[in-house]
């Protein structure tokens, strides 16, 4: 909650630069916690996450500019499209397990991909979707903070329900054995699928609210990189906690910003610090923070 | 198009030639992933310093094949320390843990082919003696593409043969099944695992010299080889070395041919495969069905 | 209740099991035997819908259980333990219940009730009919290898089962546990009126529980029928029992 209030209050810094920064993190944040729902909470790693964010910013660009739709038909209409996407590729998906599940992942978002690239008629192709016709409400940047703000929030309070709830409880159990689940009468796959719809939900929303912000749509969100920048905040912030990835989140967008004034390097650096974290952080940093804390009650 | 009998020959060639070159790479990750059990996201830029590795001493001493064992001797040497230092604490951890590592290293030794050749791009010439090319009757085709058709089934043979009838060869299948057996018996299981991953680390720097004249050396060739790495090994089947060798043939055709017959979709043919294969098939052609 | 015919299995050329029928009755006791390697934990993955057999039927209570998926047959009626082990190690005892609970109550997929306290109480009878309400909040992987057993025991009693199956519910007990088990198996199968289909290679156990024995050898039940006919048939003691017989006499 506080941490709500402490967002509301950063346009008044005046800093038009920490609007915008702050603006990109929480759209990152969101699109880690939506895939911690599959990683962290059904254990299935997906490399193909992506596709959804992609999908969901493509729609409510195009929705918004091409169709002049307004705003409150274009935006959930692009995360059902997501939603949608998730459901049947999931459908597939799920049918496999460990690494051929997550290759599957990747090969239907490279698909994704593909299609942005090649329907240029739509999408813009390799140029990009530029110029995306934001609502006038929302064309001021603080608005538009106000606004990703409250999406943001919302989504999260229900990624925290869902994730506490019988369902969310259900979820762990196949992620710690998947055997034993389907025989107290757990239908493991439909479940599966369910984790990856909603995590396709909340990522379309991320997607959405990516477009706007950025006035624009390019295939560089579709791409494998993507799927593998936002695995990465999921797993630095810590994938058994469930803010554990909004926080990877901040800290990767921070650094990667601060050391990409310094050294044209960050990929090296970026690699370094995993090693770090995979050799001595299997938790990531939540889970470091718990340690702390555990540490300093005794 | 197709009924033009050397252009077909012509394009097989072509085909088998590619395959060999992408089997001898996609082997040193069969062989990681069926004895460590590790999925070697660093595959491509292993290929890739290889072919840098390769240019450098081509440029420096203008013998072809003192490159290729350059390339293979520097990746052993990365290889090894890599194993020693950092893979070898990981073996015990989940999956997902030794995938992040090897991922972390694809951005580490990205970077460092950026640092020390830098971001132009390099090329390669054809080795002397075989830059001519070669009158088959049917056609004129360069030497160094036959060269390669040869070589791929020369390696998938020796490989066969060092995993049949050798000692080693008997310790790394043995490996496969039963890690814990093997240390009972006396055997040193780290030692086994560096020397495997050191083996397909330097397979994988010996088939990026191999493709270096046939390829642009540019800092981000790494990421097309290692997607085409993962799809040969899938259609074969995890951790089978033929087939890789026939996973790696079909991706050839399939690349070659899609080029010719459906050149707007050269980009998704390699993802459309892999799908069509762990759709239909996802243990490949020669693995075992899961659960 | 439960009605198998014909039951096979084969494994590339190998027969797990072979033409085994079986009828229990309501409330039946009913225990396989056999060696190592008989098939036992295989019929066993046949029946509960881990395997799909190669031909014959399994019909409980007149429904057909063939060839459907293990959650299905669970919501059938069934519900079993393992031999190894199989609990989620890193949630809590509790929680371990707790998932069983939601899936009898069909929750599985509601986003919206929160998991904190579901089920509590049930949970907490469970867990101290089963003799580890005491041990509730402990991580289960932490717990000793009796007392996982015991928690096996309440997830497949989660399930609020008619037909009980239990793989070897005893296996790698000391003695005085193994007793307590027993005790603790009898009282909740005759309190709730279950059935009940057993593996065991303790004898004691198998004697002092079960109202019928069949014995699996090769795949195949060589003889059915109350412990004493068992004890004595000559077939079975020359293949099974041997020393023990001559011990127990």
């Amino acid at each position: 909650m506080g941490v709500v209030v402490a967002l509301l209050c950063v346009p008044l810094l005046g800093s038009r630069y920490l609007v915008d920064l702050t603006t990109e993190i929480l759209i990152y944040a969101l699109f880690a916690l939506s895939l911690n729902v599959l990683i962290g909470y059904a254990g299935n790693v997906s490399f193909g996450h992506a596709a959804y964010f992609a999908i969901g910013g493509y729609s409510c660009a195009i929705l918004l500019t091409t169709y002049q739709w307004p705003l409150w038909l274009s935006f959930p209409a692009a995360v059902g499209l997501s939603a949608g996407a998730a459901l049947i590729i999931g459908y597939f998906c799920v049918r496999l397990t460990d690494i051929y599940f997550a290759m599957l992942t990747l090969a239907f978002s490279m698909l994704v991909w593909s299609a942005a690239f090649k329907w240029r008629t739509m999408t813009g192709g390799d140029d990009g979707f530029v110029g995306v016709n934001v609502p006038a409400l929302l064309e001021d940047r603080v608005a538009f903070y106000y606004f990703a703000v409250g999406v943001v929030s919302l989504s999260t309070a229900l990624l925290w329900r869902i994730c506490h709830s019988a369902f969310g409880r259900t979820l762990v159990a196949v992620r710690e054995n998947s055997l034993r689940a389907g025989f107290v009468g757990i239908d493991v796959r439909r479940i599966r699928l369910a984790a990856f719809v909603v995590a396709g939900f909340f990522a379309g929303i991320a997607g959405a609210l990516f477009a706007m912000y950025n006035r624009g749509m390019y295939t560089e969100s579709a791409f494998w990189t993507e799927s593998a920048q936002v695995l990465i905040m999921t797993l630095l912030g810590g994938m058994y906690s469930f803010f554990g990835p909004a926080l990877g989140a901040a800290v990767l967008y921070l650094l990667e910003v601060s050391i990409n004034q310094y050294t044209e390097y960050w990929p090296a650096i970026l690699g370094t610090l995993l090693v770090l974290i995979v050799l001595f952080l299997p938790h990531g940093l939540a889970g470091l923070a718990q340690k702390t804390r555990r540490a300093r009650k005794v | 198009m197709l009924t033009n009998p050397t252009f077909l020959f012509l394009q097989t060639l072509n085909a088998i030639a590619l395959g060999m070159n992408l089997f001898i790479i996609a082997a040193g990750l069969t062989l990681i992933f069926g004895v460590l059990r590790v999925i070697n996201f660093a595959h491509g830029a292993f290929f890739m310093l290889g072919a840098y590795v390769c240019y450098s001493i081509v440029e420096q001493a203008g013998n072809f094949w003192l490159g290729v064992l350059g390339a293979g001797l520097a990746l052993a040497l990365l290889a090894w320390a890599i194993e020693r230092a950092l893979l070898q604490r990981l073996y015990a951890r989940e999956p997902l843990a030794q995938l992040l590592f090897t991922f972390a290293l694809v951005l580490i030794l990205g970077d460092a082919v950026k640092m020390v050749w830098g971001s132009e791009q390099y090329s390669v010439a054809y080795p002397a003696g075989l830059e001519r090319a070669v009158d088959l009757g049917i056609a004129h085709y360069p030497a160094y593409l036959l060269f390669l058709c040869g070589l791929g089934p020369v390696v998938a043979l020796a490989l066969w043969l060092l995993l049949e009838r050798t000692r080693w060869g008997r310790i790394m299948r043995a490996a496969r099944q039963d890690r814990e057996m093997l240390a009972v018996l006396g055997i040193n299981v780290p030692l086994v695992y560096n020397g495997v991953f050191v083996a397909g680390a330097a397979l994988a720097g010996m088939g990026g010299a191999l493709a270096a004249p046939r390829l642009a050396l540019t800092p981000g060739m790494d990421a097309n080889i290692v997607v085409e790495c993962f799809i040969i090994v899938i259609i074969g089947g995890l951790g089978s070395l033929w087939g890789s060798f026939l996973g790696a043939l079909i991706l050839g055709i399939v690349t070659v041919f899609g080029a010719v017959l459906v050149p707007e979709w050269e980009m998704v043919l390699p993802y459309a495969l892999m799908l069509a294969v762990l759709l239909w098939r996802p243990w490949g052609l020669f693995g075992r069905a899961q659960g | 209740m439960l009605q198998i015919s014909d039951l096979s299995k084969s494994f590339d050329g190998f027969t797990a099991v072979r033409n085994v029928s079986l009828a229990l009755d309501q409330g039946e006791r009913h225990a396989i035997i056999g060696p190592n390697g008989a098939g036992k934990t295989t019929f066993f993955n046949l029946i509960t819908g881990h395997l799909r057999p190669d031909s014959g039927t399994v019909d409980f209570k007149g429904k057909s259980l063939t060839g459907r998926a293990p959650h299905q047959i669970v919501k059938q009626g069934l519900a079993r333990s393992f031999q190894h082990i199989n609990v989620y190690p890193r949630m809590s005892v509790v929680q371990n219940v707790q998932v069983a609970l939601i899936a009898r109550q069909g929750q599985t997929f509601n986003m919206f009730i929160a998991a904190a306290g579901l089920h509590h109480q049930e949970a907490g009878d469970l867990l101290t009919l089963v003799g580890l309400a005491d041990a509730e909040h402990a991580v289960a992987a932490d717990l000793s290898y009796g007392k996982q057993k015991q928690l096996e025991l309440a997830i497949a009693l989660a399930a609020a089962p008619q037909l009980l199956l239990l793989d070897e519910p005893t296996a790698g007990m000391a003695p005085a546990e193994t007793m307590e088990m027993l005790r603790l198996i009898g009282q909740i199968v005759a309190a709730r009126g279950l059935t009940l289909l057993f593996t065991e290679h303790d004898m004691d156990v198998v004697f002092s529980l079960a109202q019928r024995i069949s014995v699996l050898h090769h795949g195949e039940i060589i003889a059915t029928g109350p412990p004493q006919e068992i004890r004595q048939d000559a077939e079975v003691q020359r293949v099974y029992l041997g020393k023990a017989a001559d011990a127990q006499d």
